[in-house]
Order: C-alpha cells, then structure tokens, then sequence
C-alpha cells in the first residue's frame, strides 16, 4: 500500500496540490479500510475454493451413499454465502465511503451522491450487479442447504453439488473478466458518478428482483440435473421443487413488474412494455417459469409429465442464464446496453453452451430411465394443464425466436431485418387469449377424466356475469375501440371464474352461508394461492386493454395556459421554474391538474440533467385517480418561449401492475401450503416439545 | 455484424467521451410537426411506430429524438398530406433505407421460418402430444414400484441382513 502511494506521488508531479488532496483522501479512508478491501477481493477467491467443496464432496458421497461426505455440502455451501455476503459488504462499504481507488466505484460513483444511490449503485454496473448475481446464487445454496423439509438426502447431496458448479462457474467468470475489485492507482479524486437513469429507486430495487427470479430458477436446475443424476424422479421431487419455484416465480414477476413500471414512469411516454430484447431476455424465463410451475403440480398430484417437467426446469434456467448472457455481453443493443462488453460475452458463452449443452445431453442419456407415471384422459384437469404449457411453450418459443432471429438471418444471409413490438404483439396476444379464455375451464375440470358437462354447469355464471357485463360495457364506450371492452370483458371472466372455483367447492345446496365460509377458509392455500394468482392475471389484463381508450396530447404551453387532457382532465400550467438538486439540475414545470373546472392537485415534471455524466432524464408527473393516471411530461422548449409538453390520459393503467401483485401474492400464499412444509420441520418440533429442554435428541 | 461494429464503435466512442451509453432521451413527435387532421395525424403515429430510428437503439421514429428520426416524421407526415397511401410510404422509406427500417418484418423468404414459427412451433407440439397420448393409450398402466435397480439392491441388501438378524 504504502509504496503505491508513494508511487503515485512521483507520477503526479504535474499537478502536485491535487495530488495532495489525494494523498490526503486515501490516508482519510485509512489502512484499514484499504485492508478490509483486500480482505473483500480475498473472500471471493476463498467462496471460489469452497464451492469446489461444494460441488466434489457432496457428489462423491452421493454415488459412494457416503452420508458424512453428503453432509459436507451444507457447511460449504452455507461458506460460500457468507464468504460471498463478506465480500459484497466490502464492495458496499467501498460505494459508501466513496473509495475512488477502486476502478468499479470511480466509474459509477460520485461522492455527492444521495446515499441511497451509493447503496443501490454498487449493483447498477456490471461487476457489482454479476456479485449481486453470484450473492443470491449462493444464498440459494445456503437456503437449501438450512431448508428442513422433507428433501431425501441424496436429492439433497446433488442439489447442492450442481448448485456449487454454477456457482464456480459465475465467481471464476468474475475474478478472471470482471472483478469489483480491480484498483486503480493513483486513485481519483472523484468518481465519474452513476448513470442517471439507474438513479431512481424503481430502477434501484428491479435487478435484485430480477436476480432473485433468475437466480432462484437455478435451484429448480439443480433439482432436475440431481433427478437425472440419480436417475429417480417423483412426487417428493415435485413437492421439494414446488416453493422454490414458486418463490422465483415470484420475485420474477414482481422484477418484471417493477421495471415495466419504472420504464412507464421514467422513460417519458408512458408505454408500458417495448418488447426491448432485454425485456424478452426477462419474459422468456418468466413464460417457461409459469409453465414449470403448472406442471410440477400434474407432476406432485398425478406422477405424469416428469420428462417435460425436467426438460423445462433445464431449459427455464437455461434461459435465465440465456437472459444475463444478453444483458451482459452486448449482443443485443437496446436501451439497457450500459453493459455492452463483447469480450465477457464469450466467456459467459462459454458458460452458457458448458450448462445449456451439459445439462441437455445429461437428460438425453438419462430421461430414458424416469419412468412415466399415471395416465389421464385428454379431457381432464392433466390434460388443460397439458395444453396451458403448449401454449406457454409456444409464446416462449415465439418471442425467443423474435429476438433472435435477426442475428441468426444476419450471421446466415446477410439480410438485416428488425422484429419489433408490431411482430410481438401480432403473435403473442393470439397465443395469450385462447391460453386466457381456455383458463378458467381448466380451474374447474377433475383430474384424470374431466366431463365438459359438468365443467359448463359449473362455469354458467361466471360466463353469464362476464358476457352481461361486457355488453354493458361495450354500451358505455361505443363508438371506442372495440378491442378495449373485449379485453376488459376477458379480464372479469378470469377474475370471476377464478373465485368461481372457491364458490364452488365451499357452497353446497342446503348448507348454510357460514358453513359454506368455514369451508372455504379450509380450501388449501395453494387452492387460494391459484385463485389469488387467476384473477390477478384478470386484473392485468383490463388494465392493458384499458390502454385502448387512453389518450395523448403533444402541446406547447405559456404559464396560464389551460389544455385538456382526455376524460374529465385538464391541466394549468402554473409556473416553468429551474432548480438545483443533489448532483443534477433541473427544469421544473409545476402543472394544475383539473377535473371538469375543480382542481384536484399540483404536479411537477421536469428534465434533469447530469453534469457528471453529461446526460439528461425526463421526470414524469403523474396525477393517480383511483387505478387511473394523468401523465405530464416535460418536453422540449419552443423557439417562441412556450414549453412542449406531452399530456396522457391513462384510464385504469395501474391495473396492470396491481394485476402482477397479486400474481406475486398468488404464488406466496401458495408456497405457503402447509404440504410443501411437512415433514422434518413438524416432527423436529413435536419431538423437542416432548424432551422438553433436553438439548440433542436421545440416539 | 456491421451494424454490431458500428454499434460499438459508437458505444467505444461514447465511452471515451466520458458520456454513459444510450442515452434514452424520449421525445418523439414535436408539437410543430402535429398535422392539423387528427385522421392523417393517427396514420401518421401508426406509420412512424413501425419505422425503426436508425441511429438509436431499438426505439421507432415515434419515439425518438434524433435529427434523422425527426426528419423522417417529417417526411411521413409530408407523404400522407400529399396523399399517398400507407403502404406507398412505407414502400418508399423501405427503397431508401431496407427492410430493417420496419419494425414489423414483410413476410418474405428470408422471414417465412420467422412468422411461421408460432404455428410451426405449436403444431408440432399438438402432434407430438397427439402421438404421446395415442401411444400412452396402447401400453397398459405400469403398476411396479417406482425404484431405480440400485434402491431395489439395497433394500434387498437391507431386507436380508434383517432376515439373517432374525435367525
């Protein structure tokens, strides 16, 4: 250290009372902070030694049906994590102090930045944000290495093997090509701050969201390659794999929710979802995801679809893997490319075609030995759950060849062509409304042989209400768009047909009402969960067809002016005013919004901009009226010296995001079935209640 | 793979300049360039969504704020007061700037596998879960324990010593 510093002082001669000041700060941070920095770069290369543990012993004791060598993965794998969570504390601690002598904290940091976004910054880069990937990637480990339910050991042994072989893969592709903790010397005096976009909180919170959907998929990959390794698959597998991918369902919806959000509000126009190649990198797992999920429930119920259960567990993380390979490597362009670096891109290839590739050949040699397990009529609750993945499976495979195809037409022919949002919405929706009008039927069929009778009985009136309710609404809105009430109409089918099946199964002829209620409070969570799930789906898909009947107006306004909006709404500008910020300065116009001649709030837009990095961002306002929006955003200044503005009105547009939170409620409630939790745990406990405070368990 | 070069020259050059890359300065049509009929003004919208921006990154010409895209609008918005159809401006923006102008591919030999890939894709699952059922029907419902050779083995292993125990 000491030499370093004083090597920076001899280069620095041009400039000596800057230099000072940098001796000056790198003294301030101390030897001790320098230390634990080392000590941070050094526990990466420890958790790196570690997961080779990890993955060797546990492996070895599973074929050997050794248990102490299948109990090492559990300590190992719980290592990994804190060596991992040491080393991320370090990076964080390094953003906080501003400690420019780390290259990855002067490129995106800035030492007058609101501290928030110090935090959220060390993963709003590409190394800091691979460490965030590797922490939760090890996190997962650990948790299935503390996760006491009803797992059989070498199911265990193996998952937690595999999981350890990701995670080599990902801190060897971070210390050899991306490493936070490169230095540089001498170190600057200040940093090169974040980029602006990314300073926002929305933007802040969607990549550990999405990272703990990606993520969390690898655990639902190391359950299936363990499966096929010991050549053994069942219902316990089904119901051990469930939670785990139900929770990163979970966190991946709320991730892609959160940065369609972000996208609305920041990015100025109010769309909601462009189809960007890095927004289908986060769909496409998210598609195969929900497939997964339905049929690891044929799989727990009914012990069939086990070799399309394991092909889409590999090919859902396959995907996830596929969606950092995009994001980071720079293949695909698009508004996301702050990491655009080709030389990463092929070493995570390399991982890419080492897991995709491995784990495919893995199942060709070894789905042959799983046996099939019960057989099921085409028309039965197996046999809709069969057609909701054919369906999924298609719209994934449709988007990912969308995405692709372009490179793949180019590389081949030359021929360069773009497959933008006219061809995505030209091919999913068609895929989605049979998928979403076929949905409430299936909720409502027997397993093993359904009879469609019986299902259109059950069905009556929620398609009665749906029906009545969609003409009504089409009465309202006529001369509108008539996709808008059709849409809408879907939506309070799948909400109504939804809890249709909760009515069903607790209101008997002749039962009381509250019996009928305590029958439904004893309907299982999952059942619930399905139903929170169905309807919240329901909600989103009104709130997207909303959009049809949703306004916009490009205007120039003098403060004073009055402009209407769409509805009932209007806005005054009240006043065009600059102002000054923590590290940007801005443009604020203050706006009056209006319902027919009443006031109803004041909002501000504004266009920031960032001297650090040279670059400006739109702030939108936005006025919320029930799940409705009016949407102000600050255009350019007119030569005449009136503001151009653009003015949205969005009926029901937070509908959309409501929609993905109960989606996310959904799969929690869920996770939170009590048969996903028996086992090892309740017995665990009855047996410590019965020894009383005995401190181990007699042998 | 031009295209990717250009890009990241574009993006090593914006780095360079100490400026982050894409910048995602949204602004789309101006209000001076707004035609007065709301009739050709939504062609106008609809046309420019399905125009690529060729200097941006994956934005249309309806969202951008680039000079080219600018112009472009403005092009748009010149053909239709003229009087062209839709499809004749479009055919002009495609003679002038190739079919990676439309965000919306044509369907043509090079894109046949492209938009035919949703029916190709779920055709070809209908079939082989067709065929799946048709053979699943013809074998009889295995009822054997669900063990691999190596747990029947070692039950077996078990069940004997427990059995040599006992005598």
């Amino acid at each position: 250290m000491r030499s370093r510093r004083r090597g920076s002082g001899s280069t620095g001669i041009r400039r000596p009372a800057r230099n000072e000041r940098i001796r000056g700060r790198a003294d301030g941070i101390g030897r001790g902070g320098q230390l634990l920095i080392e000590a941070g770069h050094f526990a990466l290369a420890l958790a790196l030694g570690l997961s080779v543990i990890q993955m060797v012993v546990p492996f070895w004791g599973a074929r050997t049906n050794d248990p102490v060598l299948m109990g090492v993965g559990a300590p190992a794998a719980i290592g990994v994590f804190a060596l991992v969570l040491f080393s991320f504390g370090v990076l964080t601690y390094a953003y906080v102090t501003s400690d420019f002598s780390l290259m990855n904290v002067y490129a995106n940091s800035h030492s007058q930045k609101p501290m928030i976004y110090k935090v959220t910054g060390v993963w709003g880069n590409h190394e800091g944000s691979m460490l965030l990937w590797i922490l939760i990637l090890a996190l997962f480990g650990a948790l299935v290495a503390i996760a006491r339910n009803a797992v059989p050991p070498k199911l265990r042994a193996n998952t937690i093997a595999v999981q350890g072989s990701v995670t080599i893969a990902f801190l060897l592709f971070m210390l050899l090509t991306s490493n936070p903790f490169e230095r540089i010397d001498p170190a600057p005096f200040e940093g090169r701050d974040l980029n602006p976009i990314l300073q926002d909180i929305g933007l802040a919170i969607h990549p550990p969201l999405l990272y703990i959907g990606y993520v969390g998929f690898s655990i639902t990959f190391a359950f299936a390659m363990a499966a096929l390794i010991e050549g053994k698959i069942d219902a316990v597998w089904a119901r051990a794999v469930r939670p785990w991918t139900l929770g990163a369902w979970l966190f991946l919806t709320l991730g892609i929710s959160m940065g369609s959000y972000w996208a609305y509000y920041e990015l100025g126009w109010g769309g909601w979802w462009f189809w960007d190649p890095v927004e289908n990198a986060s769909l496409l797992p998210w598609i195969l995801g929900t497939a997964l999920i339905h049929s690891t429930v044929v799989m727990e119920k009914r012990d069939a679809l086990k070799i399309w259960t394991i092909l889409l567990a590999i090919l859902t993380f396959s995907l996830s893997l596929m969606g950092t390979f995009l994001v980071r490597s720079g293949v695909l362009t698009s508004v996301h490319a702050f990491a655009v670096d080709p030389d990463r891109g092929v070493y995570i290839l390399a991982i890419l075609v080492f897991f995709i590739g491995g784990s495919l050949a893995l199942f060709a040699w070894r789905a042959p030995l799983l046996r099939q397990g019960g057989i099921f009529a085409p028309v039965s609750r197996e046999g809709a759950l069969v057609v909701n993945n054919l369906f999924l499976a298609t719209a994934c495979a449709t988007v990912l060849i969308g995405t692709l195809y372009p490179l793949a037409l180019e590389a081949v022919t030359g021929a360069k062509i773009s497959v933008g949002p006219p061809f995505f919405n030209a091919t999913f929706v068609p895929l989605m409304v049979p998928l979403l009008l076929l949905l409430p039927f299936g909720q409502v069929m027997a397993w093993k042989r359904g009879d469609m009778n019986g299902v259109a009985q059950r069905l009556a009136g929620a398609i009665l209400i749906s029906v009545v309710l969609t003409v009504i609404i089409y009465g309202f809105t006529y001369g509108g768009p008539v996709a808008a009430p059709l849409g809408v109409g879907l939506g309070i089918f799948l909400i109504v047909g939804s809890f249709n099946e909760i009515v069903t199964r607790s209101f008997t002829s002749g039962s009381g009402f509250r019996d009928a209620m305590r029958k439904a409070r004893g309907l299982p969570r999952s059942t619930w969960g399905t139903v929170t799930a169905h309807a919240g789906v329901g909600v989103m898909v009104i709130g997207i067809a909303a959009t049809a009947w949703s306004t916009e107006r490009i205007v120039t306004m003098r403060p004073g002016d009055v402009q209407h909006v769409g509805g009932a709404y209007s806005v005054r500008l009240d006043s065009v005013f600059p102002r000054t910020g923590p590290n940007f300065q801005e443009d604020v116009a203050r706006m009056t919004v209006f319902r027919g001649d009443r006031a109803i709030g004041q909002e501000e837009t504004s266009k920031r901009f960032f001297p650090a990095r040279n670059m400006p961002t739109t702030q939108a306002g936005l006025h919320t009226v029930g799940f409705s929006q009016v949407y102000l955003s600050f255009g350019e200044p007119q030569p005449d010296g009136s503001l151009g503005l653009r003015l949205y009105y969005k009926p029901l547009i937070l509908l959309i995001w409501i929609g993905t939170l109960f989606m996310g409620l959904g799969a929690g409630i869920a996770m939170s079935d009590r048969r996903f939790r028996v086992g090892a745990p309740v017995r665990a406990k009855r047996d410590e209640s019965a020894s009383g405070t005995a401190p181990a368990p007699a042998e | 793979m031009r295209a990717f070069a250009i890009a990241l020259t574009f993006a090593a050059g914006l780095a360079l300049a100490g400026i982050a890359t894409a910048p995602p300065a949204q602004a789309g049509p101006q209000p001076d360039e707004i035609l007065d009929d709301p009739e050709l003004e939504q062609r106008a919208r609809a046309l420019s969504a399905n125009l690529r921006c060729l200097v941006c990154q994956n934005q249309s010409i309806d969202d951008s704020d680039a000079p080219l895209a600018r112009d472009l609008r403005v092009l748009v918005r010149e053909r239709l007061v003229e009087g062209y159809s839709d499809d004749e401006i479009e055919a002009f923006v495609v003679a002038r700037y190739g079919d990676f102008v439309l965000f919306r591919p044509p369907f043509n030999v090079n894109t046949v596998l492209l938009w035919g890939s949703p029916i190709l894709v779920f055709g070809a699952g209908a079939l082989g879960l067709f065929l799946a059922l048709r053979r699943r029907r013809d074998v009889a419902p295995s009822v054997t324990a669900d063990l691999t050779p190596q747990e029947r083995a070692e039950l077996e292993r078990i069940l004997g010593e427990k059995s040599s125990g006992n005598s």
